[in-house]
């Protein structure tokens, strides 16, 4: 081999390094999951979402276009401070090329903005408010589960229509509570029903006794929870003490994961209807999810652990077809695919960010019905994707053009 | 909703309902504060660990020990939750807490801050962070008493009762006996109350432990009306701790009386103004420590 041919041949392996690193940044694709691990909503999402993405990547091969693929994980204190240093930190010095999960909206209304600032992707699995794509919608951000409106269609009607039209709300005190209250009075407004009042509670908070004598004093027929965790559960479990929501007056929740249902027990829970994305226990798929989880965590999976591993699988799905962990380009890609897995069937993403999915209504099952553990709730109805969530030509996000 | 007299009184009630929680926990707080000199911010833990003891007790101690049948009911565990976690807390003394006598406050708040976030790790890593019901009730608390403006649960009520005769009976102890006596004089002096021939470091030792014993019987009574969780204590602390700097660092009637009335306080508060009621507790902070920096009980 002559000189010439060795030089030409090292030009092209260092082009080709070149080229390669173009396509992944920093020949590692990592993805931070980040969650409120220690606070009330720990059960929703936590250590069970970090687990969720580990084994998202394991089934992809653990490898996106050659390269590894990292899980960091950090717990944001239900802080937007510290969700917003997190983020800044891991985009900028650990070079994170996507952010997942982020339950409590406030902290991802905040990450979301950051993120996509930077040219990073963030798909939330776990925050609850329509905000983030409508009046706050990103060019990266992704709104990948349910949203506030979402979860008050799904339960204002069924329960408009057997006659609870006077709703009074106890709400948690920031972006979601706020979000969720403002999505249900509408739905109920709009489903023939009324807004008698609301109360706004400290998040977290313990003691609800105050807040519910104040709904029970209210002259509605339901109390709509526009709280969440460990919130929902202690609201429901001081309701029972104080015999309010079992006479006329009826308790709904608008928020609630099967981590609230096993803490509060069926027998407390039963009969408690609520709207969720997705039931480990809905099909084989699901079930053989839930098997492999639980061997690793000591808990069944929620809807948001579960919408968890979808991200994952389908951003790595993506990077894989655009050729490239590059945020924009990820986006563009996702934006074509129509995600199909345990998780979603046939959802698609929207302009706006929003994936938009059936929802289902689920009621929980009495002791009687239930046969093991975490055998809890039913799925009594299926809300279609296209009634669930806020339709695009409605929406306030300045991305959407209006073809007016 | 209109704030009637009425809607008053019962979030007063509520709220002295709530403040004798404050009450019995402060009081722990100023016990140790006032003869170890440490800000124990471990007192969370050890709150959350007498619910945990309640409910282990009841629903998993059998089953761990080969005794399925054995089932500690709500009120033994009333005595031996307290008692297990005091001596624990006895142990923590001993084998931590002690070297760092005669150091900077700091280090002490340090060292139980970092026992409180293990203690919690712990837990979060075993049990559900949403909350675990604690099924062990006693029936004869079951329901409601009509007490002429409201209908109050029957449980509430006996741990109001529960809780005011502990903190007044403590308060006698301390106040009142020959052994409070040893254990002020202790607080002002300990070397000359060592000449006297009293062991005040097995003395502090046990007040640790009886503090933290407190926390824990106040984790026991309110097992059944929260959900028994990882972080309970956590979310509690913080408003505790503001209830012993308004009453007073160390004092004793300081932290009871102003335990029950900043309940009261804040109960009021989520009915006149909803959303201030996590902060007034600290406003009223802020303004006592402008004006008596050593709290309304406090010695200059």
């Amino acid at each position: 081999m002559s000189n010439k041919t060795i030089a030409l041949a090292v030009a092209a392996a260092l082009l080709a390094g070149t080229a390669h690193a173009q396509g992944i940044s920093g020949d590692v694709v990592k993805i931070g999951i980040m969650n409120g691990a220690s606070g009330p909503y720990a059960a929703i999402s936590g250590k069970g979402s970090v687990v969720a993405a580990q084994m998202a990547v394991e089934d992809f091969g653990g490898k996106v276009l050659g390269k590894p693929v990292q899980i960091l994980s950090a717990d944001h204190q239900n802080k937007p401070d510290i969700g917003s240093a997190v983020a800044r930190e891991w985009i900028d010095r650990e070079g994170v090329d996507m952010i997942a999960d982020m339950d409590t909206s406030s902290v991802a209304l905040a990450v979301q903005r950051l993120a996509t600032d930077k040219g990073v992707l963030t798909i939330n699995t776990g925050a609850g408010s329509t905000a983030l794509t409508n009046e706050q919608c990103t060019p990266l951000g992704i709104h990948y589960a349910y949203d506030t409106y979402a979860l008050a269609v799904g339960i204002a009607d069924p329960v408009i229509r057997a006659g609870g039209d006077k709703w009074f709300y106890i709400t948690a005190d920031y972006a979601f509570g706020h979000s969720l209250e403002e999505n249900a009075s509408n739905v109920v407004k709009a489903t023939g029903g009324k807004n008698v009042g609301a109360v706004r509670h400290p998040f977290p908070n313990n003691d609800f006794s105050s807040y519910l004598l104040q709904a029970q004093g209210s002259g509605a027929n339901v109390i709509a929870l526009a709280n969440a965790g460990q919130d929902t559960t202690n609201t429901i479990k001081q309701a029972g003490e104080f015999g309010i929501g079992r006479g006329e007056q009826q308790l709904v929740g608008l928020l609630v994961f099967i981590s609230e249902v096993k803490s509060l027990g069926l027998q407390t829970a039963q009969g408690l209807k609520f709207t969720d994305s997705w039931y480990w226990d809905m099909n084989d798929e699901t079930r053989e999810f839930t098997k492999r989880f639980m061997q690793r965590h000591n808990a069944a999976p929620t809807s948001d652990q579960a919408a968890v591993y979808s991200a994952v699988t389908q951003y790595l799905k993506a990077v894989e077809a655009a050729g490239t962990d590059q945020g924009k380009a990820v986006r563009a890609q996702l934006g074509k695919m129509t995600f199909n897995d345990m998780y979603h069937k046939n959802a698609k993403l929207r302009p706006d960010g929003r994936v938009v999915h059936d929802m289902y209504l689920m009621e929980v099952k009495s002791p009687k019905e239930s046969k093991s553990e975490w055998d809890l709730v039913k799925v009594i109805d299926t809300i279609p994707a296209e009634k669930a969530f806020i339709p695009l030509s409605e929406s306030k996000c300045p991305l959407v053009k209006k073809s007016s | 909703m209109d704030i009637s007299f009425k809607a008053i009184l019962i979030q007063g009630m509520l709220g002295l309902n709530n403040g004798a929680f404050y009450a019995m926990l402060s009081l722990g707080l100023a016990v140790i504060f006032g003869l170890l000199n440490i800000v124990n911010f471990a007192h969370g833990a050890f709150y959350m660990l007498g619910a945990f003891a309640a409910l282990i007790g009841l629903t998993q101690l059998g089953g761990w020990i080969g005794m399925p049948d054995l089932q500690i009911n709500f009120w033994w565990a009333l005595l031996l939750a307290p008692l297990f976690v005091g001596l624990l807390g006895v142990l923590v003394d001993r084998t931590m807490l002690k070297r760092l006598a005669g150091l900077d406050h700091l280090y002490g708040l340090l060292l139980t801050f970092g026992i409180a976030l293990v203690l919690q790790g712990l837990f979060t890593n075993y049990y559900n962070t949403a909350g675990t019901p604690y099924p062990g009730k006693p029936e004869m608390l079951d329901g409601v008493v009509n007490l002429g403006f409201m209908f109050f649960p029957k449980y509430r009520l006996f741990a109001l009762v529960f809780s005011l005769l502990v903190c007044l009976l403590t308060w006698y102890l301390i106040e009142r006996t020959k052994l409070g006596a040893i254990l002020r004089a202790g607080t002002e002096n300990p070397d000359l109350v060592q000449a006297l021939g009293i062991n005040v470091p097995l003395l502090i030792t046990l007040t640790y432990g009886f503090g933290v014993g407190l926390a824990a019987l106040a984790g026991v009574l309110a097992a059944p009306i929260y959900s028994v969780s990882p972080l309970m204590g956590a979310e509690l602390i913080i408003v505790v701790f503001a209830v012993v700097v308004i009453g007073g660092m160390g004092s004793i009637m300081g932290a009871i009386v102003t335990g029950l009335g900043l309940g009261m306080i804040e109960g009021i508060t989520k009915v006149v103004y909803p959303p201030a009621s996590s902060t007034v507790v600290f406003i009223i902070m802020a303004i006592v420590l402008l004006v008596r920096p050593a709290g309304l009980f406090g010695r200059e």
